[in-house]
């Protein structure tokens, strides 16, 4: 076999606690599907079998519930439950299935919306021998507004500074804003061996990784590493370049003591080596191929752990982690899938003007006289007469009294709207009732029991 | 059409009479007719099957009158015979394609497309791009075919792997890694099971780039040693001898094979000697350094070309070993040739005939050599010496991408949409043939023979197995 799929579905949503305090962030509806069918959508076109999905015991309930998930998705899903208010980081979920992987992995994040061709970032892993392979994206701007968002919405996300060489596949450098004090400090022996270093800062981390199992297990081994994405990939960047030799000198680590301890005993175990190393050693001997030129070094400067990065700049990719992004997506999701927008068992009536950019989701009622515009109206929802709903989410369950106007919004599920509600640009949480002729313009209407746990 | 064939019909029958009264007259003449008769009724029915040799049709009865006067000192067969021709220079007949599109089909390989605008001479040849790899149509954990020999296709074609022996090696050492994971089903044996699951992995590395000669001997090698392991053999056994078998092969014809070319080649470097060498051959890399070891004071001229610039990665691993280099393309060989003292060559197969096939522009500077009168010496190991023969570089050649031949230059790319520009055809050739004639010496590990010996090795060699 050669790679297995590991879907990390356990993340709380923090950065959206609005939308998922009562549903998960892998079950929230985007374009009706719920978010993790994304992801396994994903993997299974491409042509795998089996997925192993670490997620907590609420969303495996969900899941198994879930006709969407039960019918269309044909692959094996092999899911292991974790505690939910466990700090558990990515890194340490890999650690907990340490037994179940037996060759490479591909890691795949629950809120990973896209249509990249996964063999550009599989190729890059097969073809050099790396021992890790990332998808990145160009960076979208969110330009619909956002409810509940007073004022412009200042660049609170840290950038992330991502250096590549000059063919831009091979990872170079990768820090966050919030680790650089001072500036941007590169290593000379980085810029010896690659003196055009292209740096990027607009890109989304797709958070889809391949995996060599050397990494999986090494990280059994160093517990101090728990996130994959903060802490496991920069290190894996910046161990290309360190020198194998007794002498440990890091300069510009950050991290603590106990990273440098382990950078002394872990040295060995992160040498990549597969038998009949020298028949392999032999065979780039003889080629005459060399990945750079203009110094003496053979190829890949003769380092054995390299990285390797694919960039996309066309196609969809987003990472539904923040309000703006959800709604993006759920603008988006209609392109993704050829299924009509209107599900067959939507009750609608003849007098309802509808957008073609509008989906609608199963066992709705639309009565006579409404206007549906550039939304998604979740399963089961109710809206009675003269309702207008423009550039809005609509979850399940919802019901829409006459009357009301809902422009820009997000209505949660099993909420309901008084009639003739004037509504813009809200965020109305789960099962919430808004009064009757109420007017609300950028609020987030959320219970009070969601209040007392911030 | 028709008429046609009743002329012709006509014309062998009154050739049948002429026989018969022949015959009558001489006794001898029967084995003659006997192949008069099964010929003419071979070439009736070759009319209506191949109609796009009818006029070969026509000619062959009108030599066949000349022939009837000659047939009482010759007994030639005069029906065809029927070569196969490989299918990979057979591209532009739709039935071949056909053909392979089921076999392919039937080992569940996906079918590489060709891409762009071929030139018509050489329309009977694929050609790939490196942007559409073959992976794209596969599944991504790859269950039909071995990760190891997914991971070395794409490293073929994408040109990680290049150089004969490079190539042989990595094929050898994938081989291995499916042989360790190979394991029997039940009611089958090894020996047969095994060449029938390497089938559907050679057709697709030959899809990914088409296979060399040295990759063909090694594979014909590995399909004789396991269909002769005994069937009582247990399974643990087989596998350690054939990876045992793998090891031998490479130790032999490709490690040892370089030291014995060495050994050879450094008698004929003399001090004082300017040596060219063409492009990146790792045989000649490797010769010139062990000279450099055993302190012989020569220079070396690396000659190199477009589009592929190898020369550049031979200079560097002669830089670094401390021999002084010059570096020259392929257009100023003339210039600098008065300089040089011996020219050597490294090759990708050595042809029955004699011929020399390598990278294309080693005839070019096999040629100017001669006109120079400098000699020539061409180091290749035996295990690339194959049965084929050939006297040009169009018959049998590969085609690279066209789009390695676009280059950019302060920013403007000219050649950006040639695919658009109606005649305009880019043709970036890999092998050509060198004739004889050129080559002074051909250095083997069997020693220092002349071009026309190939067939003698290859004869031996034949006797051996």
């Amino acid at each position: 076999m050669e790679l297995q799929a590991v879907l990390m579905a356990a993340g709380g949503g923090s950065r959206m606690t609005d939308l998922t305090y009562n549903t998960p962030k892998a079950m929230l509806p985007v374009g009706n599907k719920p978010l993790i069918w994304y992801p396994l959508n994903l993997l299974e076109r491409v042509g795998f079998e089996e997925v192993i999905v670490i997620t907590t015991k609420e969303v495996q309930k969900m899941m198994s519930a879930d006709p969407k998930i039960k019918h269309e998705v044909k692959m094996k899903l092999d899911v292991v439950c974790i505690q939910e208010d466990g700090d558990m980081g990515t890194a340490d979920a890999l650690r907990h299935i340490q037994q179940k992987i037996k060759t490479d992995i591909l890691v795949v994040s629950c809120d990973l919306i896209t249509d990249v061709a996964l063999h550009e970032v599989v190729d890059l892993f097969r073809a050099h021998n790396a021992t890790m392979a990332m998808l990145m994206s160009k960076a979208y701007e969110f330009t619909e507004t956002v409810p509940g968002q007073k004022g412009k919405k200042k660049t609170a996300e840290q950038r992330d500074f991502v250096g590549v060489d000059h063919s831009g596949k091979r990872l170079l450098f990768m820090a966050n804003e919030a680790d650089l004090e001072d500036g941007l400090s590169i290593r000379k022996s980085i810029m010896r061996k690659h003196p055009r270093m292209h740096i990027k800062t607009g890109l989304v981390d797709a958070h889809l990784y391949c995996l060599k199992k050397a990494v999986v297990d090494f990280l059994t081994d160093n517990k101090s590493i728990s996130s994959i994405r903060g802490e496991l990939v920069p290190y894996l960047v910046r161990k290309q370049f360190s020198k194998t030799t007794s002498s440990q000198k890091i300069k510009d680590d950050t991290e603590d003591q106990n990273q440098k301890k382990n950078d002394g005993h872990t040295n060995q175990e992160l040498l990549i080596s597969s038998r009949d190393e020298p028949l392999l050693q032999l065979a780039h001997e003889r080629s005459c191929w060399n990945d750079h030129r203009g110094d003496m070094s053979e190829a890949y400067h003769g380092g054995k752990l390299r990285c390797y990065v694919h960039i996309m700049d066309q196609g969809l990719c987003y990472r539904v982690n923040t309000l703006a992004a959800y709604i993006e997506a759920n603008r988006q999701a209609s392109k993704l899938f050829e299924e009509s927008p209107v599900h067959p068992s939507a009750v609608i009536s003849e007098r309802c003007q509808m957008g073609t950019d509008s989906m609608i989701g199963a066992l709705c009622q639309v009565a006579d006289k409404t206007s549906i515009k550039r939304s998604t109206i979740g399963n089961s929802t109710t809206i009675k007469e003269k309702v207008k709903v423009a550039s809005s989410i609509i979850m399940h369950g919802v019901t829409i009294e006459e009357g009301c106007n809902i422009q820009g919004s997000v209505i949660c599920s099993n909420a309901v709207i008084g009639r003739g509600a004037d509504l813009k640009y809200c965020l109305v949480g789960n099962g919430q009732r808004i009064e009757p002729e109420a007017e609300r313009t950028n609020e987030v209407i959320v219970g009070t029991d969601q209040l007392m746990e911030i | 059409m028709t008429k046609e064939e009743k002329q012709r019909l006509r014309k062998e029958k009154k050739q049948q009479k002429k026989n018969k009264e022949k015959k009558d007259d001489n006794a001898s003449q029967e084995s003659e007719k006997e192949k008069k008769s099964v010929s003419s009724s071979s070439s009736a029915p070759q009319p209506p099957t191949q109609p796009a040799t009818q006029k070969g049709g026509s000619s062959c009865c009108s030599l066949k009158n000349v022939h009837d006067m000659v047939q009482k000192v010759t007994l030639i067969l005069i029906f065809p015979v029927v070569k196969r021709l490989p299918e990979h220079i057979q591209v532009d007949n739709p039935d071949v394609l056909k053909k392979l599109a089921k076999k392919l089909e039937r080992q569940q390989i996906p079918l590489r497309l060709d891409y762009g605008y071929k030139v018509s001479l050489f329309s009977h040849l694929h050609q790939y791009s490196r942007k559409a790899p073959l992976t794209q149509q596969l599944s991504i954990p790859s269950s039909v075919i071995h990760p190891a020999i997914v991971r070395l296709g794409l490293q073929y074609s994408q040109g990680i792997v290049a150089g004969s022996n490079a190539r042989s090696v990595a094929l050898l050492h994938a081989f291995k890694q499916v042989i360790r994971d190979y394991t029997t089903p039940p009611n089958e044996e090894l020996s047969r099971d095994l060449v029938n699951k390497l089938k559907p992995y050679i057709s697709f590395l030959n899809q990914c780039r088409p296979l060399s000669a040295s990759m063909g001997n090694a594979i014909k090698y590995i399909k004789k040693e396991i269909s002769n392991i005994p069937s009582q053999c247990k399974e643990e056994e087989a596998k350690g001898k054939l990876l045992n078998c793998i090891e031998c092969y490479i130790n032999e014809k490709i490690i040892l094979a370089a030291k014995a070319i060495a050994k050879y080649a450094i008698e004929k470097i003399s001090d004082g000697d300017v040596i060219l060498v063409y492009g990146c051959s790792s045989l000649v890399n490797h010769i010139l350094c062990e000279a450099f070891e055993k302190n012989r004071k020569f220079r070396v001229i690396v000659v190199d070309s477009r589009p592929r610039l190898e020369g550049r990665e031979a200079l560097r691993r002669l830089v670094q070993r401390g021999i002084s280099c010059t570096y020259v393309l392929i257009s100023a060989v003339s210039y600098i040739l008065p300089e040089v003292s011996k020219v050597f060559l490294g090759a990708h197969a050595l042809l029955a005939n004699g011929y020399v096939m390598s990278r294309v522009g080693t005839s070019q500077i096999a040629l100017v050599a001669k006109a120079f009168n400098v000699p020539v010496l061409v180091c290749c190991e035996t295990y690339k010496f194959c049965e084929r023969v050939q006297t040009d570089s169009f018959v049998s050649n590969e085609l690279d991408d066209p789009d390695d031949l676009i280059v950019t230059r302060k920013g403007k790319t000219q050649l950006e949409d040639w695919q658009q520009v109606p005649l305009l055809g880019l043709l970036n050739l890999v092998y050509d043939v060198t004739p004889p004639d050129f080559v002074d010496l051909v250095i083997t590990d069997l020693g220092m023979i002349p071009c026309t010996s190939v067939p003698v090795v290859l004869r031996v060699k034949n006797v051996d197995l």
